[in-house]
């Protein structure tokens, strides 16, 4: 197959909008979505792990009791998967610390102390963020390699929750072109409202941003999903239609979890599958989420590096919940002190939706570049049935939508069955949670699917050094 | 502002799950959709009726309690698996079935169909036929075919007919003007029942259509093969129990296999040897017999049927 009939196939490409199974959770959205974004005061310290994103972490450029500027780099980035991190005020550099993530993983990470005479750049860098079309559209001409050099250089990673280096992403092997960027405005996690409020208040940002990742990548076409129950956002969306010779699209897509997968979407805008195990670009697609989008175009239009973004604090367990703009590095506990605290009735906080996010045990844990959500549930909302035995009722396997038999995943990694768990495709799983969600026996099948994707992972490893 | 640190639950995601859907809610949701067929039972046959129903749910929790109750799992009875396991059996009993054959059958679906594999969700083969096919094999005077019309009346089940030669208009067959088993006499009940199930997503649609269409099918080829024979694929779908089973014996859950495709073969499967009992064995009324046997198939099914996962095998 010539290389041109690939590329001439994913620009026509066409889905319904649709992608198969999936589960519709109540959506949650109305705590915060329709409090605009306010900058958060900056805050005395900040702690930033030096290891925020995939791959190798960053190290420290900086010494103890060095003072820094705003967005002065303080740590590069190592090898060729990483992102180098950034001052997010003026201040003083602490010492390195130890810090444990919401996922579990103890990492190095630098205190910095805010300079008491320096002033706030948030609600300037906000400002910089929301601004017009025309502010965005001269930036668009600026060339592809000098781009990506903006966007290795500010330590930009996917703002969705993998943290993956956007440059290492905007950057495929040869053999792997891109055709289509996809940006992901989907948000489909309960509660979480941060992506909807940034495609409101700065869609001339996505879209910028869009159009500048498109030229890096060299693609013909950017679609823009966007759930339809935004439909603010996708109006703002609409409202500008950049200079740029591709096609462009704002994609309105039915309200389903999980339509931000990257492979539900795929599926749901081009009709294409990604293979299993594969990743976007085998497809010849890349997937941005739309704030990685809109940092994209303030690294290129006001050199900004990644210092800031937004969170959304909410749910029933506090007391105000806002759409704040933050300094990466703040302790989750400022941000709800911001919103007047949790409520007493509170009983989880997580760092991220309810789907996929990970339940935090301290609240001082820092705001990452990939943390767009702050959810306080309360004892009412995480409450799950009392497990009992499995009853094969299939609920589960409705709902999975890789197509997965949960059910028979859960009972073979109950049974230590890592055969039977291997040939049911377990490695397959995202644990994307939507057959735990909806089983009435109350079985933690997404545990069971971790505890088994660990143990096979395990097995390769081990085969591999025998 | 030093308001006091709340204590933090932390557990793995999701943190959410659909609201008020446990095992006992499914249940209950069975239990509705046989309300039509109870009603109509004790509407055609007397409140007779109404006490075997109730017993045979009462003695069916009775003896899961007492089951359970020995392996320390008390807690076990309130999923309301038993009442609808004693419920189903019933339904499946001549009208003025003997109240010791009911003991006796909700003693053997709970101890022998149940409890021995380690309870709701370990059992293989589906408890209600269990105790149904203890009590045909036990007490055949009282389960044979004359068994199911009443002392004093003139008539036999439609099964029964047909082996004679004989045919019931169609109308009588779905409306339960027949003899027959508590459950089974009146087709459109059992599809009231039935739909609201499928309204109500409490099971899916796969085993029901599955058996129903290929009982059709097989039907229709009986009537090819035999054109002068009494029965059309009509009276082979509204007889003998065959919507009642489709519905509500052949759907539970733990004894057949867990995926759509995996489904469909198990419901293909039942029909076919329903069919096959049916035209060539002593029991007209092989719906419990091709369960039964479908229960046994159903490992060797699931082994069979690997959902293909989006994007191909790993
Ligand atoms: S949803 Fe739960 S009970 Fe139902 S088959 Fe799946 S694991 Fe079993
Ligand atoms: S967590 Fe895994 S098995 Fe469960 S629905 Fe998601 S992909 Fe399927």
């Amino acid at each position: 197959m010539s290389a041109a009939a690939p590329l001439r196939q994913s620009i026509r490409a066409e889905g319904t909008g649709w992608f198969p199974r999936g589960i519709h959770p109540p959506e949650e959205k109305l705590h915060s979505r329709y409090r605009p974004v306010m900058s958060l005061p900056a805050p005395a310290e900040v702690r930033l792990p030096l290891s925020q994103h995939a791959g190798a972490p960053a190290s420290l450029i900086v010494k103890s009791g060095e003072e820094v500027a705003q967005g002065q780099c303080i740590a590069e980035a190592v090898g060729m998967v990483s992102a180098p991190l950034h001052a997010p005020f003026d201040a003083k550099v602490g010492r390195p610390v130890k810090i444990t993530l919401p996922n579990g993983r103890r990492v190095d990470a630098i205190s910095l102390t805010r300079k008491p005479e320096g002033a706030d750049p948030g609600p300037r860098l906000w400002q910089e963020l929301c601004s017009d079309a025309k502010s965005f559209a001269t930036c668009l001409e600026m060339p592809a390699d000098i781009i990506l050099d903006m966007i290795r250089s500010a330590g930009l990673v996917g703002m969705g929750g993998a943290a993956f280096p956007t440059a290492v992403k905007l950057s495929p092997p040869k053999d792997k072109p891109i055709q289509c960027l996809l940006v992901n405005g989907c948000e489909c996690e309960p509660y979480l409202t941060a992506d909807d409020r940034l495609m409101r208040e700065a869609p001339a940002a996505v879209l910028a941003g869009a159009v500048l990742a498109a030229k890096v990548l060299n693609a013909g076409r950017i679609d823009i999903g966007v759930e339809d129950n935004k439909p603010e956002a996708i109006k703002a969306l609409r409202s500008w239609r950049p200079d740029w010779p591709g096609r462009m699209r704002v994609r309105g897509l039915p309200a389903k979890y999980p339509m931000g997968g990257e492979k539900q979407l795929i599926r749901a805008v081009y009709d294409k599958v990604i293979p299993t195990g594969g990743l976007p670009m085998h497809v010849g697609v890349a997937v941005i989420n739309v704030s990685t989008a809109a940092a994209i175009a303030h690294a290129v239009r006001f050199r900004r590096p990644l210092t800031h973004r937004v969170v959304s604090v909410t749910g029933p367990g506090v007391t105000q919940p806002n759409n704040l703009w933050v300094p990466i590095g703040t302790g989750s506990d400022q941000l709800i002190e911001f919103c007047k605290g949790l409520t007493p009735s509170v009983g989880r906080v997580l760092s991220g939706g309810p789907m996929m996010g990970m339940a935090l045990s301290e609240l001082t844990v820092p705001v990452t570049k990939g943390s767009g959500g702050i959810v306080a549930l309360r004892a009412e909302e995480t409450k799950r049935p009392e497990e009992t035995a499995c009853v094969r009722c299939g609920r589960c396997v409705d709902a999975c939508p890789l197509h997965l038999t949960p059910a028979r995943l859960g009972q073979a990694v109950r049974h230590r069955r890592w055969d039977l768990a291997a040939r049911e495709n377990l490695m397959a799983c995202m644990e994307c949670g939507c057959c735990a969600y909806q089983c009435p026996a109350g079985i933690p099948l997404v545990q069971l699917m971790r505890t088994g994707k660990t143990e096979l992972r395990k097995r390769v490893t081990r085969a591999g050094a025998a | 502002m030093d308001a006091p640190v709340p204590s933090l639950d932390v557990a793995p995601s999701p943190h959410v799950s659909a609201g008020g859907l446990t095992t006992a809610s499914m249940m209950r949701e069975v239990m509705i959709g046989l309300l039509p067929v109870c009603g109509f039972a004790v509407y055609r046959f007397g409140p007779g009726v109404l006490l075997r129903l109730l017993l045979a749910m009462g003695l069916c929790i009775g003896f899961e309690a007492l089951f359970m109750g020995m392996r320390g799992r008390v807690s076990a009875i309130r999923d309301g698996s038993a009442a609808l396991t004693g419920l189903i059996f019933a339904l499946t009993l001549p009208p003025t079935v003997p109240l010791f054959v009911i003991a006796v059958g909700s003693l053997v679906s709970i101890g022998l169909g149940k409890v021995v594999f380690g309870g709701l969700g370990q059992n293989i083969f589906n408890p209600a036929m269990v105790g149904r096919a203890f009590v045909t094999a036990a007490f055949p005077a009282s389960m044979s075919a004359a068994a199911f019309v009443p002392d004093g009346m003139s008539g036999a089940t439609p099964l029964t007919l047909a082996r004679a030669g004989e045919t019931l208009p169609l109308v009588d067959l779905t409306t339960g003007h027949c003899w027959g088993s508590m459950g089974e006499v009146s087709a459109v009940a059992c599809l009231l029942g039935g739909g609201y199930l499928m309204w109500r997503g409490a099971m899916g649609w796969q085993i029901p259509l599955a058996v129903l269409a290929t009982s059709v099918l097989f039907g229709v080829f009986r009537h090819g093969v035999d054109p002068t024979a009494p029965w059309g694929w009509t009276h082979e779908l509204m007889a003998g129990g065959l919507c009642f089973g489709a519905f509500f014996i052949a759907t539970d859950p733990v004894s057949s296999p867990v995926s759509h495709s995996g489904r469909l073969m198990y419901g293909s499967g039942v029909a076919i040897l329903t069919w096959f009992f049916r035209s060539f064995s002593g029991y007209p009324e092989g719906f419990m017999f091709a369960v039964l046997l479908m229960n046994a198939a159903t490992p060797l099914i699931n082994q069979l049927h690997v959902t293909r996962p989006v994007g191909g095998h790993v």
